[in-house]
């Protein structure tokens, strides 16, 4: 609590900025129209005009706060102009993407930490993967599944969104699975505990903190893969759809409101991982 | 189908020799092992491609891609330059000056570092990727609006890790510079800014990946018809996958470069640093 009054009067200073960056940058246009006319504009009508246009170049944010509030409740939810349609949309793939990275983030990590063999092989090919920009990739999966005769748009998202969210998983996990110290795994070993033993008794529960640590950054990255992987689909559903199509047909306002709306999506999943977070903490006993 | 038997036994062969070389501890087995396992990874998919005769329009084999890039390298220099040089380097640098510059006058204030800490790291995971439109929208079609993304992209994190970096010294290294009589500039040269080098580097290997992400991006949505996004996303629609490939490989060399020549600066700076030194 002790950082609320900073945090608002940042927030407070950034809406201020705004509004004096879309007064400044679409009074050009305001100044064209009224020369075209023939009229002087005084510096009032100026203000209120640059406030309300059709096409800002920089939407105030009440123009963005009515279009998204117009995106999400005034349109039927089924609706292809629906915010909350599209939203589920990239909803879906990101939670897929999410479970998916999550499944191949743990499923590697146990393999690594159990494996000198994959350890050597696969982490630095792991590392390597997160270099290459997945963007590039992208449309190619999409062919990809579609030649496989695929013809969910969900699958190709959530493949990109999975290869953006493993490799946080991967990399905490690993740390985590290796987390027991050598007085831990000895004492197990004078129990005469098995392999699979130390695996659910100790290391399991000892990387838990690290796993639930690494999902803040592995939904994150869920979602900007599901937006990126439904630029090269065509544009047909979801938020990055939904820019791309207020990009082609110059509607600003559209992309305004998308990408407001992507911005709540990402605030909603990134406090939702982490309650999840700190009640896993509290129920494990991590002083926080 | 032989070659698929063959691709099998390849792997077979591959996986025996790594699991081999990984039990003992020669210091060449870290190196040959990562690679033996790509290279088996690339032979595979040759095989498999050639024995199910697969589609090239599909997938094509690795030696057909390595054919089209070695024809068409005038091609992938041109996107390289406007993608990588143009867009994402220049964005890049200017985005990254701007989040140091900006963590050092914040730095100054309690008051601002403790409103603009939580609010950057809630920007800083936003998909930002998003803006890619109103920045093409202002900055035009060409390698500007792609810098500019750029620039939005990798300022958060850098702002968020400077500042964190600049807080890195203890009260103790500081009352020694005030015993020197250092005033606030040389201390922040000597001491403060040399201590926040790891935070920085740190944002600096994130920023690399997000700098290439954000230009070939902001070019799904408007280019000139040069570019790495604008090649890939074309050459899609005229199914000349070879050409697709060729392009990713340029993407994977340029970003592992990219990021392996901040790491390599990254030992030189920060050689003093406990995660740097003890690794020969």
């Amino acid at each position: 609590m002790r950082n609320a009054l900073p945090v608002l009067t940042v927030v407070a200073a950034v809406f201020v900025i705004w509004y004096l960056a879309a007064a400044w940058m679409n009074a050009t246009w305001t100044l064209d129209q009224a020369e075209r006319l023939g009229r002087e504009l005084s510096f009032g009508e100026i203000l209120a005009d640059t406030m309300n246009q059709d096409r800002p170049v920089v939407a105030a944010p009440h123009q963005v706060a009515q279009a998204l509030w117009d995106g999400v409740f005034g349109q039927k939810v089924t609706s292809k102009r629906s915010l909350v349609y599209h939203g589920m949309v990239t909803l879906e793939a990101t939670l897929w993407g999410f479970g998916l990275g999550i499944f191949a983030g743990v499923g590697l990590a146990i393999a690594i930490v159990h494996s000198r063999a994959m350890d050597m092989s696969v982490m630095p090919w792991a590392v390597i993967s997160q270099t290459i920009p997945i963007v590039a990739l992208a449309p190619m999966i999409v062919v990809l599944s579609g030649a496989v005769g695929i013809e969910d748009r969900l699958v190709p998202k959530a493949i990109i969104s999975a290869y953006l969210s493993f490799f946080p998983v991967l990399v905490s996990m690993v740390s985590g699975l290796r987390s027991p110290g050598a007085m831990e795994l000895d004492l197990l070993k004078t129990y005469g505990a098995s392999r699979t033993h130390v695996f659910w008794k100790l290391r399991l529960p000892a990387s838990l903190p690290y796993f639930f640590a690494s999902l803040k950054v592995a939904i994150a990255a869920s979602l900007i893969g599901a937006i990126v992987g439904e630029l090269p689909t065509g544009a047909v559903e979801g938020l990055g759809a939904r820019m791309l199509i207020g990009s082609q047909f110059g509607q600003p306002l559209i992309m305004w409101a998308a990408l407001m709306a992507a911005a709540l999506l990402a605030g909603g999943l990134i406090l939702a991982v982490g309650a999840i977070q700190r009640a896993a903490d509290r129920r494990m006993g991590v002083a926080r | 189908m032989m070659m698929v038997v063959l691709a099998l036994a390849v792997w077979v062969g591959a996986w025996w020799l790594n699991v081999r070389l990984a039990r003992n501890d020669a210091p060449a087995a870290r190196w040959v092992v990562p690679c033996l396992f790509g290279a088996t990874i690339v032979i595979m998919w040759e095989l498999v491609v050639r024995g199910l005769e697969v589609s090239p329009v599909i997938l094509p084999p690795p030696t057909a891609i390595a054919a089209r890039f070695a024809v068409s390298l005038d091609t992938l220099w041109i996107d390289f330059v406007q993608t990588v040089v143009k867009g994402a380097l220049t964005g890049y640098v200017m985005g990254c000056v701007a989040g140091v510059l900006v963590a050092i006058a914040i730095d100054r204030s309690p008051f601002l570092t403790r409103g603009l800490l939580p609010v950057g790291n809630f920007v800083a995971a936003l998909p930002i990727i998003g803006i890619a439109p109103i920045m093409v929208m202002w900055f035009g079609f060409d390698w500007q609006s792609k810098a500019a993304v750029v620039v939005v992209m990798v300022f958060f994190p850098m702002l968020v890790n400077t500042v964190a970096g600049l807080r890195a010294t203890d009260a103790m290294q500081r009352d020694l510079m005030r015993t020197y009589a250092a005033g606030y500039w040389k201390t922040l040269l000597k001491l403060r800014l040399p201590a926040a080098m790891p935070f920085v580097f740190n944002g600096l290997k994130i920023c690399t990946t997000l700098a290439l992400i954000g230009a070939i991006v902001a070019e799904f949505f408007g280019s000139p018809i040069k570019g790495m996004g604008f090649r890939i996303s074309t050459s899609v629609g005229q199914l000349a996958l070879d050409l697709v490939w060729a392009e990713i490989v340029v993407a994977a060399i340029v970003g592992s470069g990219f990021y392996g020549g901040v790491a390599l600066l990254e030992k030189a700076v920060t050689f003093w640093h406990p995660s740097q030194r003890g690794r020969a």
